[in-house]
Order: C-alpha cells, then structure tokens, then sequence
C-alpha cells in the first residue's frame, strides 16, 4: 500500500514533463479541488456536520489574499496565511452559532449556506471590495505575487497542496481527535456521556477545515486572476467542494481524491466540449445522475466499494 | 462518606410534574437499587444526574461538588458515568474502538488507549468479539458493551439505566455478577431495573419511585413488603391479599 502510493506521487510528478498543457490544467483542477474537498472532509465526512457553504471560506481567503496583494502591496504568500486565518474566523463563528445552539442536520446546512449568500450579497454590493464587478488581478508573471509563466508550477502547488492536506487527515485519523470525530458522527450524545467534549471537537473541525479552504481560496484566486461573487462565494462552488468527498467516500482518507479524480474530469471535458454548443452547464446533470447512482448504489461512495472489490479479490 | 446527596430535585415537563422534590443520599461504595413503575421518573433522574437534563430546582452534590448547570461531559469526567436504557454503541465501531473513544480521555496516545480498551473489554467479557462491529452484536452484548464503555470511563458512580432489559435468564445472571463484581471492587452504583429479582439481590438499599415522587426507601426486603410499593406497583385491590 505504502510502495503503491509512493509510486503515484513519483507518477503525478513526473507527468506534467511528458503530457500536454490541456492535461496538466485538467490535473491541476483535479488536485484542487481533491484539496477542497479534503478540508471539507474534516468537517463535514469525518465529523458528520454537513457544511454547504464552504465556498465562503474559499471566498473569503481569495478575497483576502487579493485585495492586500492589490491595495498593500503584501505578496499573497503571505496573505494566504490571513486569508485562512480570517476564513477560520468565520468558521468559528458558523461553528459556533450552529454546534452551541443544537443546530443539526438540515438546519446546519441551511446556516451554512445562509452565511455563503451574505457573503455573497456583501462582496456583490461593496464597492470597497469590487462589488458586482468583481476582482481581477493583473498579471505580473512574478513568483513573489504567486503568479507563474509556466503552468507546471501551479500544477506543483497544487500536487503539495491535495498531498499535505491528505497526510493532515490520514494523521488525524490515526490519532484522538480522528476517534473522537468518528464517534461524534455516529452518536453525539453517547460521546457526551462518555466524557467528550463534543462543543471543542466540533468547532476544532470546523477552524481547521475553514482555515484549509481559505488557503485555497489564494490558489484560486491567483491561478485564475479573477474573482467574481457570485462565482467564488455561490452555492455551485460549495456543491463542488461538497460533492467530490460524497462521491468517494466522506469520511474516508482517500474519499475526496477517488471523488476528484472521478468528477473533475467530467466537469473540465463537459465544459470543453459542451459549452461551444449552448451546452453550458450541461456538467451539472452529469454530476445530478452520478450523485443518484453513488446514493442508490454506494450509498458510502466509492472509496469503501473499491476496497471491498481489492479484498474479495485477493481473498 | 458521602459520595452523592441530591436534595429537592425537580423536574417539570409542561403541566407534569416528573421529579417532584427527590431527596437522595448515597454514600461511597454502596449499590443502591432505583425502581418504580414505568412513568415514575427514574430515567429522568439520571438525565438530571448526568446533565444531560437542567433540574427547575433542587441541588446534585457529587463528591463534594454542585454538578447543577454542569455539561454531560464535564460530569462524566468529575467521575459520574451513565449508560443509556436504549443502548447507543457506536455501530460502525468494532467493540475495541468503542471502548477506546472512553479511555483516550485518560491514555491520549492511541496504543495506551487500546490497551485500556482491551482490559475493559476483557473484563465484561466481551474479549472474543472486541474486533466485531458494535452494529452486529446480539442484544445482551450490546448491554454489556454500554458498561463497558461506562466503565471504562474508570467511574467513582455508575449509573446504569435497565442493563437487564431484554436479557433471558442465563444473560441476566451473568450481569449480575458482572454488576455485583463491578461494585464489590470499590465502584458505586445507582442502579435503575426492573427485574426484581436482580434489583433485590444486588441492592444494598433500595428507593422507589411513583409520579416523580419517593413512596419508600430502605433494605430490598423491607421495601418489598411495603404496602404504598405494592400500590403503586400492582394497585391498591392488591394490597390485602399480598398482606394476607
């Protein structure tokens, strides 16, 4: 297992010098949103708490990251780390508000999202913050403020992101804070007779994750060069972010890589060859069939179904 | 010594009243048996006891100390541990990790933990299935694994709300002695049960409940003749001829 994964970070590092750009952007979108995904997973697979509007902490530490690059002049190396700094805020206080206050279930979904769309209106009205028009970064193809003329680079960036994010998580699993989340998820009472304190296990899920998506808020932000409202802060990013972990498998090490890897590319060739056509959007009913698939036929995502499959094979 | 003192608990849910003014004492190393017919308020005790319930009056002192406005949790780790009649094991747990999410508070690295885990495990009995799911087990190892996890929590009081419930004759005697064990190495334990049989063997003494209120205390034999206990339980047409 160890020498396998071995072998296909050597394979992902050496892929960008032997494939076209097409592909490389492609993996790039894949390992991006396996590290969103991943973030998310803290929360919302391992802890049970189905978070929805995790697009605001990608919003708020893209915003962050910009706006001091453009206005301060502070290279967005460093405005990555307040930007998730500030998305862990909001996380504390969503957290906060919804694990004092027994909000569980549908009802912390609708406060994740009902903090996603105020964020949204907010950057969509504030002028100071580029209102509908949005952010757009000018290209400097300076390293220094985290812009690159070689693809590969971000290809890179993106590779260690989705790599450390995942050790994070296979090192939580592995150790108390991964048990207690576990447990958490399967009978938050119980826990509590138990002598966990469920309130500090939760909001320390919900700082981490919203600290890890806000650093990737930066990535997007900078590879792009722009952003928009309704884009970085509206319920569809969330649902992306959301939807790879369930495919795959929430709560799972490899879950939101397996559900990245699966999804990433349909939405990047759906996008390439239907939106020419009028098609646009088209890669929202590919997603819209797969969930149904995945909840009607693996209901615990793909991950545990394939490691099922490998057992009864070598068995 | 004192271990735990509740004096004037109340409880109310809209117009009833569920624990109408408890007063409680049990000192430390004593079993003392909790019964009433159903409805009474015992399982609303111990959700007062454990906070996992706020009282609308009264005061719990455990070892010393007010638990009132304590959270479940905190309680838990001031020594007071419960298990729930409707059993609550974690089902996509084995029996091992289980027990495990309770000794991580003491042994935070994962191996001490599992070796904790291991002993408790072991000592209920359960050893030959500590790497099944929590979700496959039959009824009376599902019980036995609440205490388990109960106990592993290393109580000074355990609460144990109907441990017998369900259990057949055999399953029953086996957790007799395993509570009768538990509380002969020093734990103190407020036991809720229905199986009289049970209850009065274990039982240093015994309290009933009626409608939130205590109608007897005292030794299991005194309470089981006491006329207001057989009222309550069987009602008042039965009270002569048991008398008889």
């Amino acid at each position: 297992m160890k020498i396998l994964a071995l072998l296909a970070v050597i394979g992902l590092v050496g892929l960008p010098w032997v494939v076209g750009s097409y592909l490389v952007t492609v993996m790039i979108f894949i390992f991006f949103y396996a590290y969103l995904g991943q973030a998310w997973n803290i929360v919302g697979g391992y802890a049970g708490q189905l978070s929805a509007g995790h697009a605001a902490f990608v919003g708020i530490g893209g915003y962050t990251a910009a706006l001091l690059s453009a206005r301060a002049g502070l290279s967005p190396w460093l405005g990555m780390w307040i930007g998730g700094v500030l998305a862990a805020l909001l996380g504390a206080v969503i957290g906060y508000l919804g694990f004092r206050f027994g909000l569980r279930g549908f009802y912390f979904v609708l406060l994740t999202v009902a903090f996603a769309e105020i964020c949204r209106v907010v950057a969509l009205n504030v002028d100071a913050v580029g209102g509908a028009l949005g952010l757009y970064i000018t290209f400097t193809g300076n390293p220094r403020q985290f812009q690159f003329q070689d693809n590969r680079v971000y290809y890179y960036i993106a590779l260690v992101l989705m790599l450390a994010a995942t050790a994070l998580v296979w090192f939580i699993e592995r150790h108390r804070f991964g048990a207690y989340l576990t447990a958490i998820r399967q009978d938050e009472s119980a826990c509590e007779a138990l002598g966990v304190d469920t309130l500090r296990v939760k909001m320390l899920a919900m700082v981490l994750s919203s600290f890890l998506t806000g650093i990737g808020g930066t990535f997007y932000a900078f590879y792009l060069f722009s952003l928009q409202p309704n884009a970085v802060f509206g319920i569809p990013l969330s649902v992306e972010i959301v939807i790879r972990p369930i495919v795959g498998g929430a709560g799972t090490v490899m879950g939101p890589l397996l559900g990245s890897f699966i999804l990433s590319p349909l939405a990047e060739i759906s996008r390439t060859y239907f939106a020419q056509g009028g098609w646009t959007g088209f890669h929202l009913i590919v997603y819209g069939v797969l969930l149904i698939a995945v909840v009607l036929f693996l209901p615990q995502g793909a991950y545990p179904a394939l490691l099922r499959l490998v057992r009864r094979r070598a068995a | 010594m004192t271990l735990l003192e509740v004096s004037g608990l109340q409880k109310r849910f809209g117009g009833l009243l569920a624990v109408a003014g408890l007063d409680l004492v049990m000192a430390s190393g004593e079993m003392l048996g909790l019964i009433g017919p159903n409805g009474a308020g015992k399982t609303t005790v111990f959700n007062l006891l454990s906070g996992f319930l706020a009282p609308d009056g009264g005061e719990i002192r455990f070892d010393g100390r007010s638990v009132v406005g304590l959270k479940p949790h905190e309680i838990c780790r001031l020594g007071m541990a419960r298990t729930f009649q409707i059993v609550r094991p974690f089902p996509q747990l084995s029996v091992l990790a289980n027990v495990q999410v309770t000794t991580l508070a003491r042994h935070p690295a994962m191996p001490a933990a599992r070796e904790a885990a291991r002993a408790v495990v072991e000592r209920v009995g359960l050893g030959p299935r500590a790497s099944e799911l929590a979700g496959g087990l039959t009824l009376a190892d599902r019980k036995r694994l609440e205490l388990a996890r109960a106990l592993a929590t290393e109580p000074a009081l355990l609460l144990l709300d109907e441990v017998m419930a369900g259990l057949n004759a055999t399953e029953i005697d086996n957790m007799v002695r395993l509570v009768g064990g538990i509380n002969a190495g020093g734990t103190s334990v407020l036991l809720i049960e229905h199986n009289m049989r049970a209850v009065m063997s274990l039982s240093h003494r015994v309290v009933v409940l009626s409608f939130g209120e205590k109608i007897a205390a005292g030794l299991p034999r005194e309470v089981a003749a006491d006329r207001r206990v057989i009222e309550a339980y069987l009602g008042e047409e039965y009270v002569h001829p048991a008398q008889a």
